[in-house]
């Protein structure tokens, strides 16, 4: 074509600091998600070990407390978010038959501020001691009275961070499924992991600004001497509860929704059999989105919020279970009567409903004030979470990993392995958290570095210690098990399960840099498999083959998220005295935050100097694989 | 033509430029989202500053601080700038470039106004009345409130600054044209938070 803008192709690293697609975004978001659930989950087995015996002393009560809220913050934040992300940016675009999603600028710029946002977290443990005030950063434990390190800081300035990149991503989720769709793909045509995907970005954009706002208030607090949560200057720590939990609950279900789209799609590929109440499927997901911002209070019964207060939030809190419980029997229905092949990810999606339907049933018993008076701060919270959140959510990644593992890299995850991986971390799991309940029962507390030998908790806790080493076996098995397909070559037809219903299956694994040569024609709920029924074996295509645009790679993104980066370590230490006298200038004179920023600024003007033409594919080159191996 | 001036219209442009291409159209959604988002975060400002705005702690409260002749200068100011920017998008919408950028220009001066009085005002009220971030609750609450406005205000006016650049510099064209309209959707937005400000911060603070 007359108009060939020559096009920069980077390679190697800058390749993937420059990429703007949203598989490699993907796999980007995979890598270091998958890096800081490991760091989690290291965090996770010193915690087991420092409660394996009665009176240990394996850690200081001072790093314990930093073990555990950097645990929960890496893993909610760091580990599990990113991991869901990975799957989204993956899997949407094809399941809705579009080349990109609506943003590939802001999709980049998304995953480096998270990243960034993330390892500024985290060099806290080499900068002068992490965050130790729980995940919750209660106040006025978080304040600086209490929290005297600079933790609490990397805690406020890194979730920022990392918390305006999911911002960003939930936004262009929700343009991208909007806007995007291809032609025929009506809203009640979607797959059910485009609709979580759809649900979870709104929750996202109505649940983070408020722990933006919260953050803030936490670090004008601490570092410009403000009074929103001091008692002394008149503040109010029960505000930030408020403020936390107005996230914080919705967050759960930022967490688990997604979790149930991809059951949804494995369950009924691995039953041969289309999902059952697709349309209460879709009605039970907004529904619970919607109830979640209703009921925040119910973690905070034990504050004194009155007994009007505490029953309608128990039972609003109570009222979820319906919708839930919609979801379940769905997918048990959805089963009856299938042809099931128990897939290593299907077993993991088998294993997550009865899991998550003991995570569920405890909540119940949480939401009951009266009762949650007992169980509050005890180990059996601690039970209830885990089973909601690694028997929810964790399974269900495990799940949406080994299916669509073979889309994103060409290559089946080998299945016998993953049937080890499945088993393994399935009985570690139990160990771990089951025995939690009666823990909980019985009066232990949550947050405590050790406990008195000889009150019937010595036994409990190195069962669930040693569950937790198996855990961790099981994901070392699942990496081994990377590491040897990587090996293998990229041979994996289309549809490998054979029984793929959805539009990601129509192409080729892995995709080709622009997705669909020709945009599919949706003419059925699992458009694909639909075709399929019909005695085709592609797609009707909505458009001629031509000239496909795509945007350029660039790295402003990743300069952008430097930017930030920079600004947010010169805030968190401009009030600090250096032995040093230049770093004293130009720290306490905020020019390191004025650096960042003009580094961040620098780089929106030249993007916005620079208008982005892009490229073209043309026909003749569009029959190429999977442009990366 | 009888218009007075005689400013080439760009006729080739589409009715609703803002709307001609899937790019535009997916900026004009993502923005509305993003207003939404916006919406939450003032949202839990609002609720933060109710919470706590009786919590002076012995410092001045609101009924001695406020002056509403000034407060009121600068709401006139702003509701002015936001018809100076639907003007803007209506000539816009005649593909008039030169029209457009003129009232984006008066727009940003207004918020200029508006930003120099509010500058004014908390220096005021650091000098002479002893209220800083950390006097009380209720200041915390009033600078981090008002002053997230402000942020927004000054932002507003750099970027809206930038896009007359770009008006000069690639013309008025379906590219430029929706970061025109997203800009004054923004700035209807951050109009619209301030007058809950004039009402729940200054009018509230005088008489409740
Ligand atoms: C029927 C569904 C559910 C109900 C009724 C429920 C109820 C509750 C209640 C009442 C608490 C507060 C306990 C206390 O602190 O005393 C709680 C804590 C918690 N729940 Fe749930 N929950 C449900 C589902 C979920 C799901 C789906 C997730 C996550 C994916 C989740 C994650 C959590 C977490 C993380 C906490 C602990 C927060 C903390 O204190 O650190 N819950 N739940
Ligand atoms: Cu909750």
């Amino acid at each position: 074509m007359a108009h060939a803008h020559s096009v920069k192709r980077y390679r190697g690293l800058m390749d993937w600091i420059t990429t703007v697609d949203h598989k490699k975004i993907a796999i980007l978001y995979l890598v270091a998600g998958g890096f800081f659930f490991g760091i989690g989950g290291i965090e996770a087995i010193l915690i087991r070990i420092q409660l394996m015996k009665p009176m240990n002393n394996f850690v200081s009560a001072q790093v314990f407390n930093e073990l555990i809220t950097m645990h929960g913050t890496t893993m909610i934040f760091l580990g599990v978010m990113p991991l869901i992300f990975a799957i989204m940016n993956a899997v949407v675009p094809l399941q809705i038959g579009a080349r990109d999603v609506a943003f590939p600028f802001l999709n980049a710029l998304g995953f480096w501020t998270f990243l960034f946002g993330g390892l500024l977290l985290n060099l806290s443990w080499v900068m002068g001691g992490a965050p130790d005030a729980g995940w919750t950063s209660y106040t006025p434990l978080s304040g600086s009275e209490y929290s005297g390190t600079h933790g609490v800081d990397f805690y406020t300035i890194g979730l920022q961070i990392a918390g305006l990149g999911t911002l960003i991503g939930g936004i262009n989720f929700l343009a991208t499924i909007i806007t995007m769709r291809a032609p025929g793909m009506s809203y009640m045509r979607m797959p059910m992991f485009t609709w979580t995907t759809f649900i979870t970005s709104a929750i996202i954009l109505f649940a983070f600004p408020a722990i933006t706002v919260g953050l803030v208030l936490l670090t004008f607090d601490r570092i410009l001497g403000a009074n929103f949560f001091d008692v002394a200057g008149g503040g109010n720590p029960v505000l930030w509860q408020h403020i936390f939990w107005i996230f914080g609950h919705p967050e759960v279900y930022i967490l688990i929704l997604p979790a149930f789209g991809i059951i949804s799609e494995v369950i009924p590929t691995f039953s041969r059999k289309r999902l059952f109440g697709y349309s209460s499927m879709v009605f039970a997901t907004i529904l619970i989105a919607f109830l979640g911002f209703m009921v925040w209070a119910h973690h905070m019964f034990t504050t004194g919020l009155g007994n009007v207060a505490n029953a309608l939030f128990s039972i609003s809190t109570m009222l979820i279970a319906v919708p839930t419980g919609i979801k379940i029997f769905n997918w048990l229905f959805t089963m009856w009567g299938g042809q099931i092949r128990f897939t290593a990810a299907n077993l993991f999606a088998v294993g997550f409903v009865p899991t998550f339907v003991m995570g569920g049933v405890t909540g119940v018993m949480l939401a009951s004030a009266p009762a949650d008076f007992q169980f509050h701060d005890t180990y059996f919270v601690v039970a209830h979470f885990h089973y909601v959140i690694v028997g929810g959510l964790v399974l269900g990644l495990f799940s949406g990993l080994h299916y669509w593992w073979p889309k994103m890299f060409g290559r089946i995850l080998s299945e016998t392995l993953g049937k080890w991986t499945f088993w393994t971390f399935m009985i570690g799991f139990q160990l771990t958290f089951f025995v939690q309940h009666f823990l909980g029962l019985m009066g232990m507390q949550r947050r405590i570095v050790t406990y008195l030998p000889n009150q019937d908790f010595d036994l409990l806790n190195l069962v669930s210690s040693v569950g937790a080493f198996l855990m961790g076996v099981g994901v070392i098995m699942f990496l081994v098990n990377i590491v040897i397909t990587m090996r293998k070559p990229a041979g994996a037809p289309n549809d490998p399960w054979e029984d793929g219903r959805t539009l990601e299956w129509s192409i080729p694994s892995p995709p080709p840099e622009y997705n669909f040569k020709q945009t599919p024609l949706v003419r059925g709920i699992d458009a694909y498999w639909k075709e399929k029924m019909a005695g085709h074996t592609e797609m009707t295509p909505a458009e001629p083959v031509g000239s496909i645009h795509m945007p350029s790679a660039t790295p402003l993104p990743f300069v952008m998220s430097v930017g930030i980066f920079i600004a947010g370590l010169g805030l968190m230490f401009s009030k600090d005295e250096f032995g040093n006298a230049f770093m004293n200038v130009i720290f306490n004179n905020y020019i390191v935050v004025i650096i960042g920023l003009v580094i961040t600024f620098g780089a929106m003007a030249l993007r916005s100097l620079y208008d982005d033409h892009g490229w073209h594919i043309e026909p003749e080159d569009q029959d190429e694989k999977g442009a990366r191996t | 033509m009888t218009t007075s001036h005689a400013e080439p219209v760009n006729d080739k442009l589409p009715h609703e430029p803002e709307k001609a291409t899937l790019e535009g159209r997916n900026k004009l959604i993502a923005f509305w989202l993003f207003l939404g988002g916006e919406t939450v975060l003032f949202g839990t400002l609002f609720a933060t500053f109710l919470a706590l705005r009786g919590q002076t702690n012995d410092g001045p409260t609101a009924n001695e601080l406020f002056h509403l002749p000034l407060v009121a200068a600068a709401t006139f100011i702003l509701l002015v700038s936001s018809l100076t920017s639907v003007f803007a998008i209506q000539a816009m919408h005649k593909g008039k470039r030169d029209a457009l950028a003129l009232w984006l220009g008066i727009t940003v001066v207004l918020g200029i106004g508006f930003l120099a009085l509010e500058i004014y005002e908390f220096y005021e009220y650091v000098k002479h009345k002893e209220f800083g971030m950390t006097t009380s609750a209720f200041s915390s609450a009033f600078y981090t409130l008002v002053g997230f406005h402000g942020a927004h205000v000054a932002f507003g006016i750099v970027w809206i600054g930038i896009i007359i650049g770009q008006l000069f510099k690639k013309g008025l064209t379906v590219v430029t044209a929706p970061k025109v309209y997203v800009s004054a959707m923004y700035w209807h937005f951050i109009d619209v938070v301030w007058v809950f400000i004039f009402t729940v911060v200054y009018l509230l603070g005088k008489v409740g």
